[in-house]
């Protein structure tokens, strides 16, 4: 009788927990489900269609953008373009923040004056921070090329170089996002006890040793999850070129993200059946590079 | 002993000041070019660092050019509205997500994961043409729109009510509170730094955020900050000292709530993990 009486109960508790569960994820789930999971179908099946001109709705055209997409070497270079920036943007970016959090992973004076100046980008909305870096980088009259030729160097087309405009939009990308790395490093490094650090002065490790032995096995979860966001972010990269890279510059065939002609395609040519497609195949980098980190991880990653 | 670690601290600190100093220098650019003449910013010998005097015309031209009172208000109606629906949705599902076990959570969970690994702009197309379709490009709704719900903050909330302790629930049960009271009285109240931080990054998602404005704002009325640089860039692409007002104008508010709540923003991502 008392068993019976504790099961019901398990069953009520059971069955409100599912009322009240469902009632309570409703909300994100339909918005969720609307927003974002429906439209990448709908992204998907809007790239098999050529948006016709002046309303005449949508004609199915198959494959046809898929076969335009490989062979357009605009496309091809775009990856390219986006490849090398994150290739640039990302490690630096890490490598920076995880130095600077070991420097400030201790008690010193003016600990917190440096963590906010090195996170003060963060708050910053990236157009006006790409409009101070063009002037920054301007050719004539910025303030780089000043400082330049005052130690008796050349001036650098920062941004219409073709060679050159790529590493210029990644110092902007590691400038804006340094912060933000140091301080989730320095939430992982505040998760390390100190007693390993002391084992191993006792066993005479110098900090070097103590930085690749301890520190950085002990840090690899949130290394794990920094690289995982920064590439998928960086792979986005957008605003920088579309504010400093103009329509009329020699170097943006050679700066030009894929998600930039994403835009160009969708919106300002108007041609949503290809830009559509020009998104799935960014959904399919990123997805292949996200399985295959996290496959990856097993091999570097230390979860304790 | 003692000396080398003097030595140490100062080229510690030598090291961290370069660092800063790099990372200020563009803020510091900002504010000298805004307050120089057209003139002065272009000059090449003498090259000047400082204004000669320090002048508000760019300002003044600015925002004559452009209708920053307006700008300003639409990115606070739009920070608001996804404020408040992110605390109403993710609170809520981030309690069940954490807290509840029933059938299909897992599955649903799943699909807020895999929202967050998405490329954004996947979305994009078709939440334009939902926004178009309903009459509602250029309102502040359309601000508003992609971020009814958050993935992001779903999550965030999730983590938080996950690391609550266990007793909690089980004393209000016994006290006869149903899982809603369990929620609203005793739960949430705990994770209030929490929802500071969702609050943080709602904010900043959409303060930062350039493309969705640009497609589905783009008329002057109802713009926010981003797009208005955006346009502002487009029209007066040469004249530094007023491109340079006027992004110190969109600047400055997010930057002084920054200084007066830093512990907020720093710890908020600190402790959350976060994906701007």
């Amino acid at each position: 009788m008392k068993v019976k009486k504790a099961k019901k109960k398990m069953t009520n508790r059971e069955r409100s927990e599912f009322l009240w569960g469902w009632l309570f994820i409703l909300p994100t789930m339909a918005g969720l489900m609307i927003l974002n999971i429906i439209p990448i179908f709908q992204t998907i099946y809007q790239s098999f269609f050529k948006t016709g001109s002046f309303g005449r709705g949508n004609i199915f055209v198959g494959l046809e953008n898929y076969k335009r997409l490989f062979a357009d070497t605009a496309v091809w270079q775009a990856l390219l373009n986006t490849l090398k920036y994150a290739i640039v943007e990302v490690p630096f970016s890490i490598i920076i923040a995880i130095v600077l959090a070991v420097m400030l992973n201790q008690k010193m004076r003016g600990r917190s004056v440096y963590r906010m100046i090195y996170f003060m980008p963060m708050v910053c909305a990236p157009a006006a921070v790409a409009m101070v870096w063009k002037w920054l980088y301007n050719s004539e009259f910025g303030l780089l090329n000043h400082l330049l030729e005052a130690i008796g160097l050349p001036k650098v087309n920062w941004v219409s170089d073709p060679k050159i405009a790529f590493i210029s939009l990644a110092i902007v990308g590691i400038w804006s996002v340094i912060g933000y790395n140091m301080v989730l490093f320095l939430a992982g490094l505040q998760e390390i006890p100190k007693d390993y650090y002391e084992a191993a002065e006792i066993d005479g490790a110098n900090a070097v040793t103590q930085f690749f032995k301890i520190t950085l096995p002990l840090i690899s979860p949130t290394m794990f999850f920094v690289v995982i966001t920064r590439v998928i972010a960086s792979l986005q990269v957008f605003d920088s070129i579309f504010m400093m890279i103009g329509k009329n510059n020699p170097a943006l065939p050679k700066t030009q993200s894929l998600v930039y002609l994403f835009y160009r395609y969708a919106f300002v040519e108007n041609n949503k059946g290809y830009g559509s497609a020009i998104i799935v195949l960014l959904l399919c980098i990123i997805m292949l590079i996200t399985v295959f980190q996290m496959k990856a991880q097993e091999k570097w990653v230390h979860y304790n | 002993m003692k000396k080398i670690g003097n030595w140490h601290k100062l080229i510690k600190h030598v090291f961290l000041i370069i660092g800063a100093v790099i990372m200020l220098i563009p803020f510091a650019w900002m504010i000298l070019t805004a307050f120089k003449t057209k003139s002065e910013a272009t000059q090449m010998n003498p090259f000047i660092i400082f204004p000669s005097q320090w002048r508000t015309q760019a300002f003044a031209n600015v925002v004559r050019k452009m209708d920053f009172i307006k700008l300003y208000i639409n990115t606070l109606l739009m920070i608001f509205g996804r404020i408040i629906c992110a605390v109403l949705t993710a609170t809520t599902a981030g309690y069940a997500f954490g807290r509840l076990k029933f059938k299909g959570r897992d599955l649903c969970f799943s699909l807020v994961l895999f929202q967050m690994m998405v490329p954004v702009q996947i979305f994009i197309i078709p939440q334009y043409l939902m926004v178009s379709k309903l009459g509602m490009l250029n309102t502040i709704f359309s601000l508003i729109f992609p971020g009814l719900v958050t993935a992001f903050g779903t999550f965030l909330m999730r983590q938080a009510y996950m690391g609550l302790p266990k007793d909690l629930e089980e004393a209000a049960r016994l006290d006869g509170c149903n899982i809603g009271q369990t929620f609203l009285y005793v739960m949430m109240p705990l994770t209030k730094s929490s929802m500071v931080a969702l609050g943080i990054f709602t904010a900043l998602f959409g303060y930062k955020d350039l493309m969705w404005p640009l497609i589905a704002n783009t008329n002057q009325q109802s713009m926010p900050l981003a797009a208005g640089l955006a346009k502002l860039q487009g029209q007066f692409s040469s004249n530094y000292p007023e491109l340079m007002a006027g992004s110190l104008i969109a600047c400055i508010p997010m930057l002084v709530l920054y200084l007066l709540f830093q512990r907020h923003f720093i710890e908020g991502i600190a402790t959350s993990g976060g994906k701007l």
